[in-house]
């Protein structure tokens, strides 16, 4: 492997390293997600002035909005993982892809539910056939594949690798979520927040949402330690390292 | 004993396939048999108003359609890979994209065909005008070969699976949304007068994509799904 990857990202891809580091990060993760989650949501639902036409509804951005960047952030990281495991069979991508899918399922889950909640009082319908949603729901079923493809094989690795396949097929789909407002004109919102340039939203509304988006992303990341490290104890428990940690000793 | 040439590879597999195909006459009848009695339902469930039927007729059509080729894809390496044929297939000197091609194109003929023949029944089932007939034919000539496509990866992944015929349903649906929205687009644009060719062309641009991609993703997922 080439000299510019340093050392430590090597030893990290050894189960039992990245067991330990997942273990000392996720509390630090954990405490500042719920942290600026909580200053997000008093920003958001209290300080926050009312819209001048919808009212308090709108505050149903603050949960809809990060989830759905969520959504397709998660469908990225895993993308990228299957990458990772396809080209250099790296167990530890395996099992961050597989352990993504189930939290970007609930991202994306939770994003339909929040937006079908807002739709009803302002667009009077649950649902609508419109291009963003409709993506968004592929991008549901996506997830479910991936996840059922991953269960469906007796050897989990074997099943790791068939559904990063399938999660690299799928990944057409994302721009098409992302630029759905721009391509089709049809009844969900334009973008609103930009990278570039200003956004189209007050201050007193975009503090909250940027904070509520990062909190998103910590949990996130919280989640995946969480849930990587247990899949790995099941993965590896008739190895060494394992055995030494359910006998009580000090671990490797 | 030397290598045959790619092409006589080819035409070997693509001749096997076909016959395998026609000693099992009875298999190939059955997807046309299910989209007629889907096709029949359907004036059942809704009432035989000609008006209506003839607004979903398009719709109808390419929803079954796709559906029995759905059912069929299952059969595409299943009896391959139960007699080890499949294996001596990825062991073979040819390159496996290329015989995995001809195993499509081969299923192709014998499902998605004999479906296109019987489209302009169903849709004159449910009333399409005959002047917008070609333009489903087109559609289908295209959308079907595309669907094979899509399918065959999908399959070659579930291929080391016990239980894989819902799981089927559940990968491939979300992916040929797409081409449903083309293939279906150009049919209401030619019913309502339109230009429909914008559509077609999309497809056909598609099938042009997948024709090179498809077979060597079917055959990298091909090669994960075999390696226990």
């Amino acid at each position: 492997m080439s000299k510019w990857i340093p050392l430590w990202l090597h030893k990290l891809g050894s189960p039992p390293i990245f067991y330990r580091f997942a273990g000392v990060l996720r509390p630090w993760l954990l405490t500042l997600a719920l942290l600026l989650g909580a200053v997000a949501l008093y920003g958001g639902l209290v300080l926050a002035p009312a819209d001048y036409q919808q009212g308090d509804a709108y505050r149903i951005i603050f949960i809809h909005v990060p989830c759905a960047s969520m959504s397709l952030v998660v469908y990225g990281v895993m993308a990228f993982a299957s990458f990772l495991a396809l080209i250099w069979r790296i167990k530890l991508a395996e099992v961050v892809a597989m352990q993504s899918a189930p939290i970007g399922a609930a991202f994306t889950f939770i994003t339909l539910v929040t937006g079908s909640l807002w739709g009803k009082p302002m667009w009077g319908t649950w649902w609508t056939w419109d291009a963003r949603l409709t993506s968004e729901l592929v991008l549901l079923f996506l997830y479910l594949g991936v996840i059922g493809l991953y269960h469906a094989f007796e050897d989990r690795r074997q099943g790791a690798r068939a559904a990063a396949f399938l999660a690299l097929i799928g990944i057409v789909n994302v721009p098409i979520v992302h630029f759905s407002v721009n391509w089709w004109n049809t009844l969900h919102q334009g973008a609103t927040l930009r990278l570039l340039g200003p956004s189209k939203i007050a201050p007193a509304m975009l503090w909250p949402l940027l904070t509520m988006m990062a909190a998103t992303q910590l949990y996130f990341l919280a989640s995946l330690c969480g849930r990587v490290r247990s899949d790995l104890l099941d993965l590896e428990s008739g190895k060494d390292w394992v055995r030494k940690l359910a006998s009580g000793s000090r671990g490797p | 004993m030397s290598a045959p040439s790619l092409a006589q590879a080819c035409a070997a597999l693509l001749r096997r396939d076909l016959t395998l195909a026609w000693r099992r006459r009875g298999d190939i009848a059955m997807p046309v048999l299910y989209a007629l009695i889907v096709t029949t339902l359907f004036p059942f469930a809704l009432g035989p108003e000609s008006a209506l039927l003839q607004r979903i007729a398009s719709g109808v059509v390419l929803v079954t359609v796709l559906l029995a080729m759905l059912l069929a894809l299952d059969a595409l390496f299943r009896s391959d890979i139960e007699d080890g044929s499949l294996e001596q297939l990825v062991l073979a000197p040819q390159p496996l994209a290329l015989m995995l091609a001809m195993k499509i194109l081969a299923h192709w003929l014998a499902t998605a065909l004999p479906l296109i023949v019987v489209a302009p029944l169903l849709a004159g089932m449910l009333h399409l005008p005959a002047a917008v007939m070609p333009v489903l034919l087109y559609s289908l000539l295209l959308a079907t070969p595309l669907l094979s496509l899509l399918g065959a990866v999908l399959v070659a992944l579930t291929a080391g699976t016990r239980r894989s015929g819902m799981l089927l349903a559940l990968m491939l649906l979300p992916l040929c949304v797409p081409v449903v929205i083309f293939a279906a687009g150009a049919v209401a644009a030619a019913q309502q007068g339109l230009p429909w060719l914008a559509p077609i062309a999309w497809l056909a641009a598609a099938l042009v994509l997948l024709l090179v991609l498809a077979p060597l993703a079917c055959a990298a997922a091909l090669r994960i799904a075999l390696d226990a």
